[in-house]
């Protein structure tokens, strides 16, 4: 009917499992990248520096409310027009991981605060320490809340690296492109792109919300 | 670091010191004056209960004195030494974090919600504090917590967590959770108000076993008028942010002499 | 070149991009409330047919990428005879991944209201799209626009996409722009700065504006 070759999937089949694993450490790199920065970004907008409150807070909202495809070719052809080479993945994993911690970093003040008010007065009210309270008291019951979070975007960066594509990583997309501008086929290249995000996003996604049930009932508080 | 306003002594010297001494003590938030310059002595070994219409400011008061809030003027005293300030260079300033973590170990709070620690079993509530800022051994700890919950009839459920503990079972480890770190003042927040009427009696229970046992200096807010009145040496009726009225229960229950109290009284005693 | 002449040199091609852009996001903010309406209520369905429609509708495209469903949409419906306009096939792809977010959060929106005011309603012996009209959708609709509100932050940045199959949106015009001008900072700096003036000055504003309204008209100030 719509003229679906097998054979040429089994030709193409390898090149994309194998621009899959890239795919992947492109995600997992990125997604390394943002939740460490995420929590510098989320802690600085809890210092009592109002500058430095306003500036992050500033700066989060203008990275979460524009899109990334532009920051990625932002951050990869202004280097150069200064004198600074960036490879493409330098340039891609500096964007995508800078995007996403602007996210997490916003999950991880939303955990925070999901901790009622009464748990940091029961924690003063025992004279524990700031570091005791965050450290015993509210960020485990943050966890939970946050994790459920991290997890969305954790499948939310995966599926965002075929816009690495568009400076030249080699990843799925990247691939796809090149196997349909060869070949003129363009079919089968890019519904298996498609099918393999599927089946590495859906079961991830399930996995994660049964992980954050587990979480929950461990810690008591289910 | 404004200092109160007004005379205050850096420490009371009469030759008679109450445990908690409330001296002028303002609290606003905005325009909204919630304690209005209030004074209040409680004696050691006192029981103050405080009663009042909602809003009045009873909350407030216990919380200052467990100084979750800064008051906006004058000064509390704990054992004649300043609570909310400190001394330097002859004068009272503002207490700062340390001074604070320092006063409030004489403070416990038990409040209305528990404020329990959900992912923490009943025990680790209560060794939590004595270990990391008391300084306990664990297994010192561990004794005096399995102690209190004993006393407050929880041993056996040590390794819960409070989402498997009924309201009146949370409540007690709470007060156990305080009295571990052997306070000398214990406050507590209509500790009965969100609880179901049959286990109201479970955790009066313990009040009144600490009463009769301890000679711990107690500050409570409730809503029961008939608990009150068995259980305190004083009652304060407050309103507006103010003590409109205060006495023995019997004298206060019985023989109110301002009209707000009167008021107040027979409408709490309508709806029961 | 300083940026003042910079933007009088490019800053036509920029706002014609802009209109672009704010078309697309129109267009694919209609379709998206459509689709997420329609499946969100399927979602809540009792008929299995209906629900598993929608999920794997849901599912699919939430599942995948929108740049592989805008590719997809692009160069390969034509093979399946259905060959769609480039402006067009931008919208309906941003449109219908957009859409499947929304479905969810319709449903959770009408799920989040309490159970009382269905059993009150059937108590009163509405019938259930009367239920759903007028005691139900109001008051899952205030519970929703905060969520939309970022939603439809996302659907604005979504549409930067479709400059990769060249439609001549804002994104579609920096690029350019980079291309002839090599002024990278300029170009994408001045795009990323009008995305932002979009988000922040018109999508939250006006979701703000449209809270303010429906919590009035329900009551709640
Ligand atoms: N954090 C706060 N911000 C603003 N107003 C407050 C705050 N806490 C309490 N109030 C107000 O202070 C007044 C007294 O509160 P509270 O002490 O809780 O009263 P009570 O315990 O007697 O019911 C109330 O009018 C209350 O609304
Ligand atoms: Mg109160």
């Amino acid at each position: 009917m719509f003229d679906w070759r097998w054979e040429f999937v089994g030709d193409i089949l390898p090149r994309l499992l194998k621009a899959t694993g890239n795919t992947l450490l492109a995600a997992l790199l990125g997604y390394g990248i943002a939740v460490v920065l995420g929590l510098i970004l989320a802690l600085a907008q809890r210092t009592h520096y109002p500058l430095l409150n306003r500036t992050v807070r500033e700066f989060v909202e203008f990275i979460r409310s524009t899109p990334l495809v532009l920051q990625i070719f932002f951050v990869f052809y202004v280097g150069p027009q200064f004198g600074i080479m960036l490879s493409p993945w330098t340039a891609g994993m500096i964007a995508i991981g800078l995007h996403y911690a602007s996210y997490l970093s916003e999950v991880y003040r939303a955990g925070i605060d999901s901790v009622p008010m009464g748990q940091w007065e029961a924690a003063t009210s025992l004279s524990l320490s700031a570091a005791r309270t965050y450290s015993r008291i509210i960020i485990p019951q943050a966890i939970p809340t946050a994790f459920a979070g991290m997890g969305n975007y954790l499948v939310g960066i995966f599926k965002d690296t075929p816009m690495l594509s568009v400076i030249g990583v080699a990843e799925l997309m990247h691939t796809a492109n090149a196997i349909g501008s060869e070949h003129y086929r363009f079919l089968e290249p890019y519904t298996l792109v498609g099918l393999i995000f599927l089946a590495i996003s859906l079961p991830t996604a399930g996995a994660l919300r049964k992980a954050e049930g587990k979480i929950r009932e461990n810690m008591g508080l289910r | 670091m404004r200092p109160p306003t007004g005379d205050y002594p850096l420490r009371l010297e009469d030759e008679h010191i109450p445990m908690v001494r409330f001296q002028n003590v303002t609290k606003r938030y905005g325009d909204l004056v919630v304690l209005d310059s209030l004074d209040l002595d409680v004696e050691e070994g006192e029981m103050v209960t405080i009663i009042g219409p909602s809003g009045s400011g009873k909350t407030t008061v216990l919380r200052m004195l467990m100084a979750l809030e800064m008051i906006d003027d004058g000064v509390i005293y704990l054992e004649g030494e300043p609570m909310t300030h400190m001394v330097k260079n002859g004068t009272l300033i503002r207490a700062d974090k340390k001074y604070l973590r320092r006063q409030r170990l004489n403070i416990g709070m038990c409040f209305q919600h528990f404020n329990l620690f959900p992912h923490m079993t009943a025990l680790e509530n209560c060794i939590e504090a004595p270990i990391q800022v008391l300084g306990l051994s664990k297994t010192e700890a561990v004794e005096r917590a399995r102690d209190l919950l004993d006393m407050v009839g929880l041993l056996e459920k040590s390794d819960e967590h409070p989402s498997r503990l009924s309201g009146g079972q949370k409540q007690r480890v709470a007060i156990a959770r305080s009295l571990a770190m052997r306070p000398k003042v214990m406050l507590f927040d209509e500790v009965t108000s969100a609880l179901d009427p049959e286990v109201i009696g479970e955790v009066t229970q313990v009040i009144r076993k600490l009463v009769d046992k301890h000679n711990l200096t107690m500050l409570m807010v409730t809503h029961q008028m008939g608990f009150a009145r068995e259980i305190s040496d004083r009652v304060c009726f407050f309103y507006d942010g103010k003590i409109e009225e205060q006495g023995a229960p019997e004298q206060l229950f019985e023989n109110p002499e301002r009209e707000r109290t009167q008021q107040f009284l027979s409408a709490v005693l309508e709806a029961t | 070149m300083t940026f003042i002449e910079f933007l009088k040199t490019y800053g036509p091609q920029l706002a014609n991009g802009s209109v672009t852009t704010v078309m697309q996001t129109l267009l694919a903010a209609g379709l998206a409330i459509l689709i997420a309406l329609i499946a969100g209520l399927m979602r809540l369905s009792h008929s299995r047919l209906i629900y598993g429609a929608a999920t794997v509708y849901i599912e699919v495209f939430r599942g995948t990428s929108l740049l592989v469903q805008l590719y997809w949409i692009f160069f390969v419906l034509p093979l399946f005879g259905l060959s769609l306009e480039k402006f067009t096939a931008g919208f309906i792809a941003v449109g219908m991944n957009l859409g499947a977010y929304g479905a969810e959060l319709v449903r959770g929106g009408i799920l989040s209201v309490p159970k009382g005011q269905w059993e009150a309603a059937t108590a009163l012996s509405m019938s259930p799209a009367k239920m759903m009209r007028r005691i139900i959708f109001p008051q899952a609709f205030l519970n929703m626009l905060p969520p939309w509100g970022n939603l439809l932050i996302e659907l604005l940045k979504g549409t930067a996409l479709v400059a990769l199959i060249s439609v001549a949106d804002l994104m579609f015009v920096a690029r350019k722009i980079n291309g002839v001008t090599y002024l990278s900072a300029q170009a994408f700096g001045t795009a990323l700065i009008i995305y932002y003036l979009m988000s922040r000055g018109l999508i939250t504003p006006f979701m703000r504006w449209l809270e303010g309204v429906m919590t009035r008209k329900l009551g709640k100030a």
